[in-house]
């Protein structure tokens, strides 16, 4: 469907930024470096042949127990030449971060304040990473595979000196 | 006395409707002081429980941010330990004003994960082509309806109130429940539509067609209303792409993005229909897509009932679908299968899909990773409200405080959909 984005995406980043591309069920994917994120997704925003300027969709994967855990996945599209796309980016667990996409789309940034309150991935650079739909008092993150279902974390707020 | 009553009241009357004396508003403008103000979690106009923690500046809003997650549910927690059909319940109360819309969005990307997709029977398609319709039309009715109250106008809430009602009635016909419908199953549908419900889907549409004309007359040359809508709440077209918007918020600035146009599911490619879009971006905007859109559902629901074809529901797969109830009593192998597809549910081939189609509000994407096993490793929704709403932490700072009431409401942001 929209094999030319993963062409030129290799064509474009020869130095090993590419690491794996696919195609599944219709949806091409591609497997990117952590450290070449930002650029990639302003290349693919900015080439003119692509012209994949609408993001739609931002969001983890914990792949636990392969490494690195978290995958980074991101969902973009063409208005114009109705390309879609799905990049990829393993974080390891113990330094979760990738770089934030907020001032390649502003429409990134519920979305990275969503994975970072559901998966503990921090987007370095956003300007309000805070969580979004949990409290801010809540400990952990819900979405991680060793987070039991079955845990409760009532939000209680107790008075000082009361029991 | 008798001279001076007239005259002081005559005095009165200048002051509370002479806007003439006041050369320019802005120079009335005294010197205020920041003050944070909060509309919601429970505010009549914040229909869904969302807080805007809003700093006005006398009446003007400098920032705005939006507190999302109150109805949070943990769908995608849940869904990773359900099977894949018990999933269904779960889409029933994200869009809750349009349950139909997220089964189909759902059972869609499961069936392309096991490469269905091409052997649904093309009356289970036709089946669910019309209950998404029927749903989208419901939920326009919701937003047009709410956003028309939250302005004054009860009237044409009732009118549209009612004609939601009637479409719902069916759609309880159809599938047994009001509103979570859990209607859809992997493969097809549960049960075929019932004996006369076609002519009786014809007849509401006729009434409900009576009351958007009846909305119509009340609202859209009514100044009250005009006024607030009106260049109220204005979305750039520029920021379509960047924010990530869809459905009827991109196509009242004049993106004509469409899903069910430009990647045409089920069989959406063979009605004829048109995609209406603004130009202003503005709530009016808003408000005349999707009236607009209400017309073009009723289009797309009066070919479907001309050309749905005969034929079975359900696609003729023990994998996936269960055995007919006649067979589960009577025979053995029937009874293991139904067992073994409610006790493990279906198995999806392991693998990962992003699967998209028009919600009521926009795109309604299903990022779904398989590994193999009855459940699924993941089951992301892509909720085309959150994106929606995102939006207003630019849109509304400059506007005045009584703007965000129809500005948020023409957004229609559903809090189950959102929250998730």
């Amino acid at each position: 469907m929209a094999k030319i984005v993963l062409d030129k995406l290799i064509e474009r980043f020869a130095g090993g930024e590419i690491l794996e591309t696919g195609s599944q069920h219709g949806n091409e994917w591609a497997r990117v470096v952590p450290s070449a994120w930002r650029q990639v997704a302003e290349f693919l925003r900015d080439e003119p042949a692509l012209h994949m300027n609408m993001f739609v969709d931002l969001t983890c994967v914990d792949r636990q127990p392969a490494e690195p855990r978290f995958d980074v996945v991101l969902h973009l599209y063409s208005i114009e030449k109705k390309y879609r796309v799905r990049l990829m980016a393993g974080v390891p667990e113990k330094q979760a971060s990738i770089a934030t996409l907020v001032p390649v789309w502003p429409g990134a940034n519920w979305f990275e304040r969503e994975a970072f309150d559901m998966y503990g991935v921090r987007f370095e650079g956003h300007p309000d990473l805070r969580r979004i739909l949990m409290y801010q008092e809540f400990q952990g993150h819900p979405l991680r595979k060793d987070y039991p279902k079955e845990k409760r974390q009532p939000l209680l707020r107790r008075l000082p000196g009361s029991v | 006395m008798a001279d001076t009553a007239p005259t002081a009241l005559e005095s009165r009357r200048r002051v509370v409707f002479g806007e003439s004396d006041v050369a320019d508003f802005d120079d009335q403008d005294l010197p205020t002081e920041v003050m944070p103000l909060m509309m919601g979690p429970s505010h009549p106009a914040m229909h869904g429980t969302v807080r805007i923690a809003l700093e006005v500046e006398g009446e003007k809003i400098k920032t705005a941010d939006i507190q999302i997650g109150y109805l949070h549910r943990c769908f995608e927690k849940e869904a990773e330990h359900a099977t894949w059909t018990q999933i269904f319940p779960y889409t029933d109360r994200l869009n809750y004003v349009s349950p139909m819309l997220n089964n189909v969005g759902y059972a869609l990307a499961v069936e392309k994960l096991l490469d269905l997709e091409d052997k649904i029977p093309e009356r289970a398609q036709y089946i669910r082509v019309i209950v998404g319709e029927i749903s989208r039309i419901t939920d326009h009715l919701t937003c047009l309806a709410a956003g028309a109250m939250e302005l004054g106008a009860f009237t044409v809430f009732f009118y549209l109130i009612k004609g939601r009602e009637w479409l719902w009635e069916l759609l309880e016909e159809v599938s047994g429940a009001r509103l979570t419908h859990s209607y859809v199953r992997i493969g097809g549908v549960v049960a075929d539509l019932p004996e006369g419900w076609a002519a009786r889907l014809r007849e509401v549409l006729g009434k409900v067609r009576v009351a958007i004309g009846d909305a119509d007359k009340l609202l859209t040359r009514n100044k009250i209303f005009r006024d607030r809508m009106d260049g109220v709440g204005v979305i750039d077209k520029a920021d379509v792409a960047g924010w990530g918007l869809t459905g009827p918020i991109a196509r009242s600035t004049g993106v004509p993005y469409d899903v069910r146009k430009d990647h045409p599911y089920l069989v959406y490619d063979r009605f004829d229909f048109d995609v209406p879009v603004g130009s202003t971006g503005d709530n009016f905007d808003r408000y005349l897509v999707r009236l607009e859109e209400i017309s073009q559902s009723m289009r797309i629901l009066d070919q479907a009932l001309t050309k749905i074809p005969a034929g079975p529901i359900i696609v003729d797969d023990p994998r996936v679908a269960l055995p007919q109830k006649r067979e589960t009593y009577n025979t053995i192998e029937a009874m293991i299968a139904h067992f073994k597809l409610i006790m493990d549910g279906l198995h999806v081939p392991p693998g990962e899909i992003y699967s998209f189609t028009e919600g009521g509000n926009g795109e309604l994407g299903f990022y779904i990773v398989s590994n193999g096993t009855g459940r699924p490793w993941k089951c992301r929704v892509r909720p085309p409200c959150f994106a929606n709403l995102a939006v207003l932490t630019k849109v509304l700072p400059g506007l005045f405080i009584a703007d965000v009431v129809p500005t948020f409401g023409m957004i229609n942001m559903i809090g189950g959909e959102c929250d998730r």
